[in-house]
């Protein structure tokens, strides 16, 4: 089952609605037990890391969410839902994240509009079905203050160019993350989910 | 690089588009959820619903409007207008909007601006300034307009807005009085002054009427973004003419 993880993010509407353009029918979870039976695993995210933080920790969700990925099943973070797999976010004063993914988030350098906002280029920096049908270089919706810096550069799987270049989607296994958001990025963004649910169901898992 | 945004914005009220595109081939070009597919389709970067109901069952219509719009128009959605507590954001950021403009509400009380974007985010929290150009005024200055462009206030302009962004606002919505409906460009000095004196993006709103004014809005007046309502609805440019058009002027849009 596809399976969205609801801890309250403002996103979480938009997000079905993607799905549910795309034909599938998915399920919303706020228990681990939910979690671990999971097919496809979502974590939608918009606002601060450090609220998301509070509140998978209060659902018990945390250890739920790192068990399901170091199993290397199926999973899709967007937007805060990718920052909070790494070890530490600057935002909200610190907070500790999932530390999946060993990294910090940061924030944006001074003298930069933040949040960044709109609609910029992902690099594609792995060859990976995620991208099947999408043109390297295409523009996705981005709206954030913190970018991911993994220790780890292979894990990196597109970069975006905002005042530096940084990570703007990880894949590593089977977990994959971005830091745009599908569901408000048109046609191409539905097609990222569309290429996930593919890849998490094996209905695809060749490169194009 | 961060492409500039063309942000096409529709006045509703009870429920339909008052101040919008007559597009010929449409079903019914008051219907609110077919013209934000238009414009979707069309590549614009975001859409902006103004809600300029005067009761409270138009903007109940409203909520559901933008359920029924955020089903079908993957992009980000704007609502501003009629939104005066922290349950009215909660209410349309359930149904599907990203984000709510501000603008009376935050005026009269800036504090909705901090509890709004601490439970939802800045990114959700967009301030809205109507503002007018102080006439004689040297440096010039301009003040801040509420309830519709009805009643002055007093505020600077430019202090509002730094104001408002130091409180959490994500985004400025920045509404030249003088220039809006008159299709003969943006107040670029306003723009300007406005987008250097903050670090949030700024979105320049009225006074478009053909490319080159937006063009000089994001160039000269430092824009982030901009807003384009009579010059989609009423005039003959598409998005991909103005896209087109700038991008043949070195600004990088998304096509």
């Amino acid at each position: 089952m596809i399976t969205i993880i609801d801890y309250g993010a403002g996103n979480l509407r938009s997000v079905l609605n993607a799905f549910a353009k795309l034909g599938y029918t998915t399920k919303v979870v706020s228990t681990p037990q939910e979690v671990y039976k999971a097919e496809a695993l979502i974590l939608p995210g918009v606002g601060a890391a450090g609220h998301i933080m509070q509140s998978l920790k209060a659902l018990a969700l945390d250890n739920a969410i790192r068990e399901y990925i170091n199993q290397n099943r199926h999973f899709l973070g967007i937007c805060v839902g990718m920052q909070v797999l790494l070890s530490k976010t600057g935002e909200n004063g610190g907070y500790n994240c999932l530390n999946i993914i060993p990294g910090n988030v940061k924030r944006f350098n001074e003298g930069l509009k933040v949040p960044h906002i709109g609609w910029n280029q992902v690099k594609q920096k792995q060859n990976h079905p995620i991208f099947n049908g999408i043109a390297d270089e295409t523009n996705f919706y981005f709206v954030h203050s913190y970018y991911c810096d993994p220790q780890d550069k292979t894990v990196i799987a597109g970069e975006t160019a905002y005042g530096k270049t940084f990570c703007s989607a990880i894949i590593k296994g089977n977990m994959i993350a971005t830091q745009f958001h599908p569901e408000k990025s048109g046609e191409t963004g539905l097609r990222i989910y569309d290429n996930f649910i593919k890849l998490a169901t094996g209905k695809n898992n060749s490169v194009e | 690089m961060l492409t500039k945004r063309i942000i096409p914005c529709l006045d509703v009220k009870d429920g339909r588009v008052v101040k919008g595109k007559s597009f010929v081939d449409l079903r019914d070009a008051g219907d609110p959820v077919e013209l934000a597919d238009v414009y979707y389709k069309e590549g614009a970067d975001e859409l902006v619903f103004l809600d300029i109901s005067a009761s409270s069952e138009g903007r109940d219509t409203m909520a559901d409007i933008v359920e029924r719009i955020s089903e079908k128009v993957f992009m980000p959605l704007t609502v501003g207008g009629g939104i005066h507590s922290i349950d009215n954001i909660r209410r349309i950021l359930l149904a599907g909007a990203d984000k709510t403009s501000l603008n009376t509400a935050a005026v009269q009380n800036p504090f909705i601006i901090s509890e709004g974007a601490d439970k939802f985010g800045s990114q959700c929290i967009v301030i809205a300034i109507d503002a007018k150009r102080v006439t004689d005024s040297n440096p010039l200055r301009w003040e801040v307009y509420t309830h519709g462009g009805q009643k002055p206030t007093g505020l600077d302009a430019v202090e509002w807005a730094v104001k408002a962004v130091s409180l959490g606002a994500g985004e400025i919505l920045l509404t030249s009085m003088d220039s809006d409906g008159q299709q003969s460009g943006y107040d670029n000095e306003l723009t300007r002054t406005i987008s250097e004196a903050v670090n949030v993006p700024v979105i320049a709103s009225g006074g478009a009427g053909t490319p080159q004014d937006l063009y000089n809005a994001l160039v000269f007046g430092k824009a982030d973004a901009v807003l384009a309502a009579s010059i989609l609805h009423y005039n003959d440019y598409t998005i991909k003419d103005i896209k087109e058009y700038l991008s043949q002027k070195g600004i990088p849009v998304r096509k």
